[in-house]
């Protein structure tokens, strides 16, 4: 019996997953999948197509929500021979990368695969990312205020 | 009326072909790239993405290399370019409180939480022309220095706690958000309507609106209580799967408009507020936006409305440059039965007025020969 809380633990790594694997750069992701050398015999359900999404935001951040513009996605579904099937959605027009994605989703659900897509895929790209983040965090630091005070006379 | 005429298509295909020509200019020099464009002239796709509405930095710089630069064609190539995309849905709304901030000033509050980071900003820049940048040199690297991991609150909440601020807007609870891409515009128009089409409404056209409340047509006061630029994640709920999907990073920019506010009949004296959210680098934008909208939102707050910036049909039905140049740039169209038609009537109408003249001369010759 897997409890719920097992349960929530695993929807949350697949979408965790998901989520460094949107925020790949294409290049990146078919690189790695490539090195990875995983079997790539998923059938295609559905696309990869692009289309729209439209993107909501909140009046003042935090109040009643409005639409302010749209994006591209392009989203892919992918079955593996097992029968288990992957979903992959990301911003942009990438269809390579997001049919992989969907693969390395499906993969990553079968226990035989899901350490090795830790190591070799999603690992580097967290890095990667983190990477990034930090670099662009500390440039944006440098360029902070730090304000201080004039004192003139005695008192 | 219309009454179709053959014979442009030959000189339509060579003006096009001439097009295509003096686009890519002198041969002997390199083409730009896509990447050069995103890249070394990213303010510009930014704001082609914001007007064009449609988040994608690729197909923004194809559309300004396609345009030549001129921003208005390259936005009007993006509209059109989305209306060929089937729509997947809508994203759960972005959260600017988490923002990864690249930039983020106020002009309200010197020691905010957060700090002021002034980011890759125009500001403080002596706009004296750059000899250097006409040739090809590299710049130094950017300082970088250890961040600390302070929260950056937005402004709005730090304001809240004393009660002198009103809260972030507020619509009915039970109100599914709308979308002028997909119903016409009524007025009087919601607040959520209004800010979507601001959003990517034209630049210069908010710019000269939040301009002319600042010179007295509609002034509100305004202080920049807060203005952030960077990523934020965008997410998605979608049928198959039963967790909100990431779809990735957009970089947008906020703009927290604080406005001194006496009161009315209607509202005690308070900050009221107007909000800017724009796709990409886009500070002026987004502040012509806030300054539009608390603008727009004078019937809500029970000020008289006598500036053309308050007047929603105003500024919502002609703020949208697709449109406006749409309808302007069909004047060079071939209008030649319709200019017929009117040369005939202006013609009768000479006629006639000649006549009457004529006429009224005889009158007046034959009552002065009477006296």
């Amino acid at each position: 019996m897997v409890s719920r809380q097992e349960r929530q633990a695993v929807t949350e790594r697949r979408r965790e997953a998901m989520a460094v694997l949107a925020e790949a750069p294409g290049k990146t992701l078919i690189h790695l999948w490539q090195e990875a050398r995983l079997p790539d015999d998923a059938v295609v359900l559905r696309g990869p197509e692009t289309g729209l999404v439209t993107l909501r935001g909140r009046m003042g951040g935090g109040g009643a929500v409005f639409n302010f513009g749209e994006a591209t996605v392009t989203r892919a579904t992918v079955k593996l021979p097992s029968g288990t099937v992957g979903h992959a959605y990301a911003l942009g027009r990438e269809t390579q990368k997001v049919r992989i994605a969907a693969v390395i989703d499906a993969l990553r659900q079968r226990p035989e695969f899901e350490a090795v897509i830790e190591e070799k895929i999603l690992t580097p790209l967290r890095h990667r990312q983190a990477e990034a983040d930090e670099a662009r965090r500390a440039e944006t630091a440098a360029t902070r205020v730090d304000f201080f005070t004039m004192v003139r006379g005695e008192d | 009326m219309y009454v179709a005429v053959k014979g442009g298509e030959a000189a339509i295909r060579n003006a096009h072909r001439l097009l295509a020509d003096r686009r890519r200019g002198d041969r002997s020099v390199p083409a730009l790239t896509l990447e050069q464009i995103a890249g070394q002239l990213s303010l510009a796709v930014d704001r082609v993405m914001a007007e064009g509405s449609l988040y994608d930095t690729g197909l923004a710089a194809l559309a300004v290399k396609q345009a030549r630069g001129d921003m208005i064609e390259a936005i009007f190539l993006l509209r059109a370019y989305r209306t060929t995309l089937p729509r997947f849905g809508y994203t759960r709304p972005v959260d600017t409180a988490a923002m990864r901030v690249e930039r983020r000033v106020s002009a309200t509050y010197k020691d905010l939480p957060g700090g002021q980071l002034l980011g890759p900003t125009f500001d403080y820049t002596h706009r004296l022309l750059d000899p250097e940048l006409a040739e090809d040199q590299d710049p130094a690297v950017p300082e970088a220095r250890a961040a600390d991991d302070e929260a950056m609150p937005r402004v709005s909440d730090i304001l809240a706690h004393e009660g002198l601020i009103e809260e972030d807007g507020s619509l009915p609870e039970d109100r599914e958000p709308g979308d002028i891409t997909r119903e016409p515009p009524e007025f009087p128009m919601q607040r959520d309507l209004r800010l979507q089409a601001l959003s990517r409404g034209d630049e210069g056209f908010l710019l000269a609106l939040g301009y002319s409340t600042q010179r007295g047509f509609g002034r509100n006061h305004p202080f920049a209580g807060e203005i952030r630029i960077g990523a934020v994640e965008v997410e998605i709920d979608v049928p198959e799967l039963d967790f909100p999907v990431t779809l990735g990073r957009i970089r947008v920019t906020e703009c927290q408009m604080v406005n001194q506010f006496k009161g009315s009949m209607k509202v005690p004296p308070q900050f009221t507020r107007g909000y800017g959210l724009v796709f990409g680098q886009s500070e002026r934008k987004a502040m012509a936006m806030a300054l539009c909208d608390r603008a727009l939102r004078a019937a809500e707050l029970g000020e008289d409305i006598t500036a053309p910036a308050q007047d929603e049909e105003f500024v919502i039905s002609h703020c949208d440059n697709v449109q406006a140049t749409g309808f302007v740039e069909h004047l060079k169209l071939p209008h030649y039965v319709d200019f017929q038609a009117e040369l005939g009537l202006v013609r009768q109408m000479r006629r006639e007025y000649e006549e009457r003249r004529r006429a009224g001369d005889e009158a007046t010759t034959s009552r002065e020969a009477a006296e």
